[in-house]
């Protein structure tokens, strides 16, 4: 085998300009992968990070229905105490959970007394909503970074249009569940940026004032949002969760609560998987160049080297050996030109993120931080390799199928 | 007992329009370290008939019997294993591996035929190059070599295989005379020193005299068997 090597690593040598064109070119090709493929990840896993830990939550729990009417807030689709009480035992019980938040929503009217538009109200308890989405206070542009009793967060949309600072006295006015309409003051303690999504006309108050603004006698809960430890898991832990609450019936036998991954409450999961077909499509192409690249080169040599096929045959070379030959040039091929393409891909992330090129993603401005996981680069490794192996299959067999007497007189 | 024995070997090759009688019913026989030369005019079968020796073509009819070996019924592969154990080769245009220096190129069939030991191989293949007068050259690439010493770099390594028969297909052809000579003189000392058969083809007159026994050739028939001091028919 080394000998076998050392001849396919020698012919390399021996067509000096051929083999580095290719070698290049399939280098090219693994840079590019590689850095598409670290930027738009970086790119994704920032959009997700933003999307989950700033305000879905990697998991939501809510009472069966909820989540097909959510547009409309429905009071009567929320969690009754007892419900609510079950669903908190479970996630507390299980211990792939991190933290969760109850969080009581609902439309209102919002107003500064001169001015009125609506709004979305999100009553939460600030703790437990900062340890779910604990990106939220990053989203506080304006105030203080939590909220107590009496006060309300404002998206930064609602506080530009209607003029308000921090410390002004607003009114939200909301029709509770029996249709009768309620109003409660509130002073502004904080102005938010808005995440992508809907989020632009959230506001934020203590869930116990919620409850009053609706004149619950009860707290009941809209949804539950959930942080899990390990995001990785979501869905081996969606799937526990939802095995376990399955359990949970109504009066009626159907099942009490549902369970939504973020990727299924946010329109940012289709980009997400856009992003994902581009990556594969960007690797189909890099599949593509090795293939014909490697198999030219060697369907060349193979031409150019009929002769010494001939008399390598003649000498009483096994067929499988002058196969292996082939192949083995453009194993080299492929390992070289996917190795450089490694180390000049891995240098450009460094460089791109040495950079620290910033961006805009809704109104905050994020730093793009290139990363690619080991695993990533080995299977892309891999791939070329194998690409550059099966490349060279088909010139190679034809080596291994000439009849020494035709390759001898071959001119 | 002798090392080739042909039976009425026959070969045809079809071409667009007719068929071409390559070799038409030869019957032969060759002694083991016997120095043979096959002769005759430019496609008077002496090509045909060393191919099929050397296990490289078949025969269209006939029985050839080859180191006691049937060679017309050997399929590709035991072919190519039979070529790597009993025969060696060497070429007009010497087919040396150009990647490979000449310690290499005698060194391939060892390691990639015949998977011989590195000790040994090593101690063979100095052998080789001090029988061939390229003690010195070991390390140099094909292309930084004369002719003459591609060509014994050749008999080297088709012979550090020790196989029964050496095949060269006009060896001499791209030679000068005195390097031809040298060659011829040099296949001569081998089969004097490993007990090695030559056959080679030739078809100048000149290098034939060197062959202790020639086969004539002509229009695909063997026409005269001619053994140094008489002529057999």
């Amino acid at each position: 085998m080394k000998n076998i090597f050392k001849i396919a690593v020698r012919n390399l040598i021996r067509y000096k300009r051929r083999t580095l064109l290719t070698a290049s070119l399939i280098t090219i090709g693994v840079v590019f992968v590689l850095v598409f493929v670290s930027v738009t990840g970086s790119f994704k896993s920032i959009m997700i990070g933003e999307v989950t830990d700033s305000m879905l939550g990697h998991l939501q729990v809510h009472r069966k229905g909820y989540v097909a009417s959510i547009d409309s807030l429905p009071l009567n689709l929320n969690m009754k105490p007892k419900a609510y009480a079950k669903m908190a035992e479970t996630l507390k019980s299980s211990p792939d959970v991190e933290a969760f938040s109850p969080r009581l929503k609902f439309g209102g009217m919002f107003s500064n007394f001169t001015e009125t538009t609506s709004i979305r109200i999100n009553g939460i308890y600030p703790d437990r909503e900062f340890q779910t989405v604990p990106l939220l206070t990053s989203r506080i542009s304006e105030g203080k970074k939590t909220i107590s009793r009496g006060e309300i967060m404002i998206p930064l949309l609602l506080a530009r249009g209607l003029k308000i600072k921090i410390g002004d006295a607003v009114v939200v006015v909301a029709t509770n569940v029996d249709g009768s309409v309620n109003g409660k003051q509130f002073i502004v303690s904080g102005i938010l940026e808005s995440a992508t999504g809907p989020g632009g006309r959230d506001g934020y108050v203590h869930i116990e004032d919620a409850a009053e603004v609706l004149r619950m006698t009860e707290l009941e809960v809209s949804e539950v949002a959930v942080r899990l430890k390990d995001f990785n898991h979501l869905h081996p832990v969606m799937q526990q969760l939802e095995g376990k609450i399955a359990a949970e019936l109504n009066k009626e036998g159907k099942p009490l609560f549902e369970v939504h991954s973020w990727e299924q409450l946010s329109p940012f999961f289709n980009i997400a998987k856009m992003i994902d077909v581009m990556t594969f499509f960007i690797k189909i192409m890099l599949i593509a160049i090795v293939l014909i690249s490697i198999m030219n080169v060697m369907i060349m040599a193979v031409f150019e080297r009929i002769r010494e096929i001939g008399t390598i045959a003649a000498i009483g070379t096994l067929p499988g050996k002058i196969r292996s030959m082939f192949i083995i040039e453009g194993l080299c091929l492929g390992v070289v030109g996917t190795v450089i393409g490694d180390i000049i891909g891995g240098i450009i992330i460094l460089i791109i993120n040495l950079t620290g090129i910033r961006y805009n993603f809704g109104r905050q401005e994020l730093l793009l931080h290139a990363d690619i996981l080991p695993a990533d680069v080995l299977t892309i490794s891999i791939i070329v390799i194998i690409v550059a192996v099966a490349a060279s299959l088909q010139p190679a067999i034809k080596a291994s199928k000439m009849e020494p007497i035709e390759a001898l007189r071959h001119v | 007992m002798a090392l080739i024995k042909a039976k009425n070997i026959s070969k045809d090759y079809q071409t667009e329009d007719v068929v071409v009688h390559a070799l038409q019913e030869v019957n032969f026989e060759i002694e083991p370290a016997s120095f043979v030369s096959f002769v005759g005019p430019s496609g008077s079968g002496k090509t045909t008939i060393l191919n099929i020796i050397g296990c490289l073509d078949k025969p269209s009819a006939g029985e050839l019997m080859v180191a006691d070996t049937e060679v017309a019924l050997l399929g590709r592969k035991e072919s190519a294993s039979f070529r790597g154990k009993h025969l060696g080769f060497i070429f007009q245009d010497f087919n040396l591996i150009p990647v490979l220096t000449v310690y290499e190129n005698i060194e391939y069939p060892l390691i990639m035929v015949q998977n011989i030991e590195p000790a040994e191989r090593r101690e063979r293949i100095s052998r080789m190059l001090v029988s061939v007068g390229m003690k010195d050259q070991g390390d140099k690439y094909p292309q930084q070599i004369s002719g003459g010493q591609k060509q014994r770099v050749a008999v080297a390594r088709a012979l550090v295989t020790h196989p029964a028969l050496v095949l060269a297909d006009e060896p001499t052809a791209n030679l000068d005379s005195q390097t031809a000579y040298a060659v011829i003189g040099l296949m001569k000392k081998m089969r004097d020193d490993f007990g090695t058969t030559f056959i080679f083809s030739t078809h100048d007159t000149k290098i034939v005299g060197e062959a202790e026994v020639i086969f004539r050739l002509e229009d695909g028939k063997l026409k005269a068997k001619e053994i140094k001091g008489g002529i057999k028919q």
